[in-house]
Parts: structure tokens; C-alpha cells; sequence
């Protein structure tokens, strides 16, 4: 068997450390090169990167402490039946860990996440913190209007601290770094679609992480290289079987769990782990005389169904079974955060549209600093057998 | 536990029950009688509109507090859970999908209609969008209007907010609205009915203002969720919703200027030995238990949030007939639990301080990420600015299992000996002074 290319596996352990590095300290080293550069932390799930990086600031992704970091005050911040994922970011906010960071935004996903931004307002925490509403009217004079007025006031809120005008050019420039970025990310989806032991799921989910907290630049360019080294063939199948995992769009699953879900004979072809660097589908026109409405056009139509999405036609579970049989998966894991509204309201009408189109699922709940994962593993593992046997 | 004593009926409450069974029995022969039926939930409603339109409204979470006042949510609840719903969500979408579920018998053990319009205007809850889309798969093909209601995430209602809502008021709810009715929309008569409300929500916050007289002839959370009914669900607009609150503000004058104490389930109360605000919904399948253990020691509550989930007319807010759509666009972003954390702290220390209130307290709700979500933090910063004692219990709205009587008790007994200890206390250092 053909072992995997150092190089690969250096680039991965790069990748991992950045993933993880809860100080942020690749980013705080890049804004620290200029007093124009702006850190801007968003949460879960989606925000357009785009006008970030084009008034010069770098957009940060905050996805939890996972089981990296003990929680002592943020569980004095929240009551025992509300999710993990605020307890270690308000943690996060009253240690250093966000210190230097100019502004924080909260998209809309739920009402842990809303009233967060007020926590963050009353800490005092950033020079802006918003709630991002976007809309949930999908017509381009009336949700694409808020949509864009939304965006100018974060302009405004950025242009206030660093004076750096967005220029047309600047934002056709990011749009088509996102382009790239996004595009490469879906390559590796793609190769992993057909080889999944070249990378393993965790592997994947510190490569897309890392993009998180890294300029986008940087990003693409470790992401080309993986692209190539991955296009190669190195490593052996087994004999897995393949699933789709859906509903952790927001607090993250623990690596742990992950792991075990592939150890248990489930190789993972498609997730939601990190919805918002996949949200928009497809490309956004790169040469417009006014980017910014290839901005709120691509929300408006290109947006992937979610469960931040208002959803009248039932796309999501459409989406889910058209994603199972793109990815040529056997199954589906709805995998949610306890205590995860959006998810958990949503898992009884996307198994019932996995029930229609007779794809198998089963369902686990975690919380980001799960430690034991002996009876996900079992779940997992007599899913993958019983798939075996009867497929 | 105490077994209630029959429940004191003034003609206030007697006019209100009257207009709920009206209603119920419309709602019952709203199929014979050609009458559309619209779903729609309480925080920033648009029943106005429905009511202009000849339509007649349905309010799950209504249906939900019911249920558990009815001691059927339990039940339920583990209904929709075998369908799948984890035990960690909402109970009110759980007890309405379970009530559902079991041939959808409305309060009045007659069967609720189905939609003919699904009307989402949720206002500072995400949930109730999950809600409408589970609802949409149980009743398919149903008419769907969406309106969007930003949250007032910087403090302010800014223009761009109200424009949106005015937008899509204008083209695609008042559309839908008008395709479901089968009529248009008659502004004069909208204006007509906003002008009704109005007249309600004035005598609404003047009952609110007896509570600040010592002591409050009023409890402005139990008695309050009573009274709040008419104002925040299917009357808001009408002469009925204008004749109830003026009877109940006669009243509620007439019991102040006597110096009476708050009338309770089981009689007037003798004393009123600690005023108290209090946030957070109440628990409604042990309601009259858990509102005995306040009035058995005294505790009058003087203000209240949860009165404020349908709009914060004490602070000055009216729908305006001249500009209905504007005003119901305001109302909807105005409504509590639309206010960010900031604003919630700052009404909540303005109670405390206008309402002369001895105490704060937070009935933290497990179901409702939307109160309580960064309670704690708003209790720290309520105990830091007002310098009271505060007090915390957990109960849930509708699911049994999380309302633990002999818990909040023994809690709610400690808090209030704390009370009784500061007024000693206090009363010692003012007779030194
Ligand atoms: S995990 Fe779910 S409930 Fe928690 S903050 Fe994220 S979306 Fe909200
Ligand atoms: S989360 Fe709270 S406000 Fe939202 S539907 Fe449930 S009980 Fe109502």
C-alpha cells in the first residue's frame, strides 16, 4: 500500500494546530502587521466573508472550545438546558482570548446565539457587536433591500475604525478569493466522494477549519496544494460503508466523535460540520460594476437550505436526499447538539423525508466536550453492519 | 398541596370568559359558516389585520398554555416526542404538535378548524419559525404568509427595519391575506380598529400603573397574564377588548381607592409584605400551586416582562390609525422579547426602580431559549445597578416533568426570608437615620 506523501501529512498537522488554536494567534499576528487590519469574529453559521477581507479585515471563525478548554464561568453564565457552544465562547470573552478583536458578529441561527450578542454588548466586548438578521424574505426588493442595507451598516461599522473604503475592485477581488476558496473546498469533498481513505473526516474538518482563522489567501493557497497531493493515489479502502452526517451546523462535534463514527465503519462523504464556508452554492459574478448586489443576490438565491433558512417548500429534506444520492452515501447520522433547537426541530421532518426516499439514518445528540463515545461507536457500528448486510 | 377554593369572578373576568366562549363556538362553526381560519402566534400579532379581514384567529401557544392548564400537555408532549421531537426542544411546539395529534380539541373540548392561512409573524423567537415549518408539513397545501420581524439588535427601531416590514406587509402578507379572505382589505375599517386599540391599550397601562400605589390592589404577573388576554390575542381592535378593560380598570380604581390587596384564587389578599418584578413566562401546569406559594407569603408582583411579550404599551407605545401598516410594523419589533439583552436589563432596573420593588425575580423557563438565554448575566447586572436581593427558580411552561413543587418552594421560601431579613434590616437603619 502506498503511504500518504509527507508533505500531506505536514500540511494536516499544520491544518490541525490552526483549527484549534482557541487564541487566535495566526490572526492576532496578522492584524498585528498593520493598524489598518481589522479582526472580525463570527459565529456559527454564515456571514459574507467577502466584505470583510475588502475592508481589510480578516472575518474569524468562532466555533466553540470543543473540549479544549475548561469551562468555569461560562457555566455560571448558563443554565443546565441550554447547549455547550455560548458557555465556552462567553469563556472565551472574558479571558484574553478575544482580546484585539474589532468587532463580532452573530448570525441569525437561534435565540442562544441572539442573546449572546447582547452578553457580548453588556461585557462590553468588541468596538461593534451585531446580531446579523438577515432576512428571511427571499424577494430581491424587499429581503434583498434589508439584506444590502444590512451589509453597509457592517461596512460603515468597519469604515468607523480602520477609514478604508471599500472600492469596487476590492470586493470583485474577495468575492473571487471566496469563489476559489469555496470551489477547492468542494474538489476535496468531491475526491474524498470517491477515495475517502486518501483523508480521513477529521482530517477534512481541520483543513476547512483552518480556514476559519487564517486569511483566506493562505488558506487557498494549502488547500491547492491538498487538492494536488490528494488527486494522487496513496492508501487502501475498507470496506466502509458511506454516510451523510447532518446537524451540526453550529456547536461542533468533538474530533473524538467523529473519529469514531469513521473507526466504527462509517466513512463520513458529506457533512455540515462548517456550513458556513459551503453556504453559498456555486460562484458569485466576480466583475460587477456594483459587487455588492452579487452579494445579496447570492443570499437571496444561492443560499444552501438550512436550518437558519426559512423553508416553506421543504427544501432542506429535498436537500438532504438529493446530497445522499450525489454522495452515493448508504445512509444518513443526524447528529445534533443537545439542546439545539434548529436542529432538533428540523431531524423529525428531514428522517421522515430520508423514510420517503428509503435511506436509512440513525441519531445521536453530543455536546461539544463529550468525552465517551463507546455507544456512538456501538450505534455506528451496528448501523454499518446492519447497511452491509441488507443493502 | 392546597385544594383551591372556587376562584373569585368579577365582572371583568365574567365579560372576558364570555368573549373566549364566543369566540371558541366561531371557531367551531367557522367551516359552516364560510369563516377563514388563520394560525398565528401571540408576540408581535397582526390580529387586526385578521379581524379586518373577517378572518378569526387561532393562537397555538394559546392552545398550548391551555393544554397544560388542562393537565393534558403532558401527554401531549410524549405524543410528539414518540414522533421524534427530542425531549430538549420547546414543549410548546411539542404539547400544539401532540394537541395536534390527538384530533386537535381546542379549551372548550371542541374540535379546533383546520388553517386556511398559516400566518408566521414571529417576533423574538426563532422557534416559532420551526414551529410554522413543522405546522406547513401537517397541514399541506395551506396558504403561508411570512413576515419577518428584525430584532432590535442595536436598541433601536431604525427605518430600514420598518421599511422591510411595511414591504412585506404591503406585498406579500396583505396579498395572501386578501386571496385566503376573498375580499380586500379595507384601510378605514383597519384604522377603525386601531383606533379601538388604542383605547385599549390606554386603560391596559393604567391598570398596569395602579400597581405602583402601595399596596398594588393588582398582581401584575398572575392576575396579569389574565389580564393581558384580550389586549394581546383575538380582540385587540374591537369595542369588546374596549368594554373589558374599561370594567376592569372601574374595578381594579375602585379596589385601589378602597386600599384593597390583590384578589387571588382563593380570596383577597391581607397583606402585601414584599413587592416583587418578576422575568420570565410562568409555569402554567402547576399555575394555581405556584402562584399560592407568592400570595401565601405576601409577595405581590408590581411588574412583570411577561406581560410585555405582546407589546410595550407602558412605555409608551400605541398603534397609530393613521399610519397602520408603519404602527404595526413598530408594534411587532416593540414586543419584549424582541428587545436585545441591554434593553431588557434597563426596562427591567426602570420596574424596579418605578414599581418601588423589594425584590427581583427570574422564573427561568427550560423550554424558552428566547427569556432565558443570558439570564444569568441580566440577573448580575440587575443585582449590580439596583442593589436588591434577586432570586432564581427553573420550572418549564407546559411539560409536567420539569416543575418541581417541592424545589421552587423551598427556594422561593429561602429567597423570601432574605426579603423579610433586608426589611429588618433596612427598617433598623432608617430608625437610626
Ligand atoms: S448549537 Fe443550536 S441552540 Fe446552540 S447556539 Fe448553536 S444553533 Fe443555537
Ligand atoms: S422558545 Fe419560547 S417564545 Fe419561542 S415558541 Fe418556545 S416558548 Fe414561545
Amino acid at each position: 500500500m502506498k503511504q500518504a506523501p509527507d508533505r500531506l501529512t505536514s500540511l494536516l498537522d499544520e491544518c490541525k494546530s490552526l483549527a484549534f488554536d482557541l487564541n487566535f494567534s495566526y490572526a492576532k499576528q496578522w492584524k498585528a502587521k498593520s493598524k489598518y487590519r481589522l479582526l472580525v469574529g463570527y459565529l456559527p453559521i454564515y456571514v459574507p466573508r467577502e466584505i470583510i477581507h475588502a475592508a481589510n479585515g480578516m472575518a474569524v471563525g468562532i466555533l466553540g472550545v470543543g473540549d479544549r478548554k475548561q469551562i468555569i464561568k461560562g457555566d455560571a453564565y448558563y443554565q443546565s438546558y441550554i447547549c455547550h457552544l455560548p458557555r465556552g465562547i462567553i469563556e472565551m470573552a472574558l479571558d484574553s482570548n478575544l482580546d484585539n478583536f474589532d468587532g463580532f458578529l452573530f448570525p441569525s441561527i437561534c435565540d442562544c446565539v441572539r442573546n449572546l450578542s447582547g452578553m457580548f454588548k453588556l461585557a462590553k466586548r468588541g468596538k461593534f457587536t451585531r446580531y446579523f438578521d438577515y432576512p428571511q424574505n427571499f424577494q430581491k426588493n424587499i429581503g434583498g433591500t434589508f439584506y444590502r442595507e444590512l451589509l453597509e451598516t457592517i461596512i460603515n461599522d468597519m469604515f468607523k475604525l480602520n477609514d478604508m473604503k471599500i472600492t469596487t475592485k476590492h470586493l470583485n477581488d474577495s468575492i473571487a478569493l471566496y469563489n476559489h476558496n469555496r470551489e477547492l473546498i468542494e474538489t476535496i469533498y468531491n475526491i474524498r466522494q470517491e477515495y475517502p481513505w486518501r483523508l480521513s473526516a477529521v482530517d477534512v474538518y481541520h483543513v476547512i477549519r483552518a480556514g476559519m482563522v487564517i486569511n483566506v489567501e493562505k488558506h487557498n493557497e494549502m488547500l491547492e496544494e491538498i487538492v494536488d497531493l490528494i488527486s494522487e493515489d496513496f492508501g487502501e479502502p475498507m470496506d466502509n460503508i458511506r454516510v451523510v452526517i447532518s446537524g451540526s451546523f453550529c456547536e461542533q462535534p468533538p474530533i473524538g466523535m467523529i473519529k469514531s463514527i469513521e473507526m466504527a465503519g462509517c466513512y463520513i462523504v458529506d457533512d455540515d460540520f462548517m456550513l458556513g464556508s459551503r453556504w453559498i452554492q456555486g460562484n458569485i459574478k466576480d466583475s460587477s460594476s456594483d459587487p455588492l448586489n452579487e452579494l445579496v443576490d447570492s443570499f437571496l438565491t444561492q443560499s444552501a437550505p438550512s436550518s437558519a433558512i426559512y423553508d416553506v417548500a421543504d427544501p432542506k429534506g429535498a436537500r438532504l436526499v438529493k446530497q445522499v444520492k450525489m454522495r452515493n452515501a448508504d445512509g444518513v447520522i443526524f447528529c445534533a447538539a443537545s439542546f439545539c433547537d434548529p436542529a432538533l426541530l428540523d431531524r423529525p421532518s428531514l428522517q421522515k423525508s430520508c423514510d420517503d426516499a428509503g435511506i436509512a439514518h440513525i441519531n445521536f445528540q453530543f455536546h461539544e466536550n463529550t468525552g465517551q463515545f463507546k455507544v456512538i461507536k456501538e450505534q455506528a457500528g451496528t448501523f454499518s453492519d446492519s447497511i452491509k448486510l441488507w443493502v | 398541596m392546597s385544594n383551591p377554593k372556587e376562584a373569585i369572578k368579577e365582572k371583568s373576568m365574567v365579560i372576558q370568559k364570555e368573549m373566549l366562549a364566543n369566540l371558541f363556538t366561531e371557531l367551531s362553526n367557522a367551516k359552516a359558516n364560510g369563516k377563514k381560519v388563520v394560525y398565528t402566534f401571540v408576540p408581535g400579532n397582526i390580529t387586526e389585520l385578521i379581524l379586518a379581514m373577517d378572518m378569526l384567529p387561532v393562537y397555538p401557544e394559546i392552545n398550548a398554555l391551555q393544554s397544560g392548564m388542562r393537565k393534558k400537555s403532558g401527554g401531549y408532549i410524549k405524543d410528539a416526542e414518540k414522533l421524534g421531537f427530542s425531549e430538549d426542544v420547546c414543549t410548546y411546539v411539542k404539547c400544539d404538535i401532540g394537541m395536534m395529534l390527538n384530533g386537535n380539541i381546542g379549551p372548550t373540548g371542541e374540535k379546533l378548524p383546520e388553517p386556511d392561512l398559516l400566518l408566521l409573524s414571529y417576533t423574538g423567537c426563532f422557534t416559532f419559525l420551526k414551529w410554522f415549518e413543522n405546522l406547513e408539513r401537517l397541514y399541506p397545501g395551506v396558504e403561508i404568509a411570512m413576515l419577518h420581524t428584525p430584532y432590535q439588535e442595536d436598541g433601536v427601531i431604525t427605518d430600514d427595519q420598518i421599511n422591510y416590514m411595511v414591504k412585506q406587509l404591503k406585498e406579500e402578507v396583505i396579498p395572501k391575506m386578501e386571496k385566503v379572505a376573498g375580499k380586500k382589505l379595507d384601510y378605514d375599517r383597519l384604522s377603525k380598529m386601531l383606533d379601538n386599540s388604542v383605547k385599549a391599550e390606554d386603560l391596559w397601562v393604567k391598570v398596569l400603573e395602579t400597581a405602583k400605589n402601595r399596596p398594588s390592589s393588582i398582581d401584575a404577573y398572575f392576575a396579569g397574564v389574565y389580564y393581558m388576554g384580550p389586549l394581546n390575542t383575538a380582540f385587540r381592535g374591537t369595542e369588546e377588548a374596549v368594554t373589558y378593560y374599561e370594567e376592569l380598570y372601574k374595578e381594579v380604581t375602585a379596589r385601589m381607592d378602597q386600599g384593597l390587596y390583590p384578589v387571588t384564587p382563593e380570596g383577597e389578599m391581607k397583606e402585601e409584605r414584599f413587592r416583587l418584578v418578576v422575568e420570565g413566562p410562568p409555569n402554567w401546569t402547576n399555575f394555581r400551586e405556584f402562584w399560592k406559594i407568592f400570595y401565601d407569603m405576601g409577595a405581590v408582583i408590581v411588574a412583570s416582562t411577561y406581560t410585555k411579550v405582546g407589546g410595550l404599551y407602558d412605555q409608551g407605545f400605541r398603534h397609530e390609525p393613521g399610519k397602520p401598516l408603519e404602527s404595526l410594523a413598530k408594534y411587532c419589533m416593540g414586543c419584549y422579547t424582541n428587545l436585545n439583552l441591554p434593553q431588557r436589563v434597563d426596562l427591567i432596573e426602570h420596574y424596579i426602580k418605578e414599581y418601588k420593588a423589594d425584590g427581583f425575580l427570574i422564573n427561568s423557563i427550560k423550554s424558552c431559549n428566547s427569556f432565558s438565554a443570558g439570564q444569568l448575566l441580566m440577573m448580575r447586572e440587575v443585582e449590580q445597578r439596583c442593589g436588591i436581593p434577586v432570586g432564581f427558580i427553573e420550572s418549564d411552561l407546559v411539560d409536567p416533568r420539569y416543575f418541581s413543587y417541592a424545589n421552587i418552594k423551598n427556594r422561593l421560601e429561602s429567597y423570601f426570608q432574605m426579603l423579610g431579613q433586608r426589611k429588618v434590616i433596612l427598617a433598623q437603619e432608617e430608625t437610626v437615620i
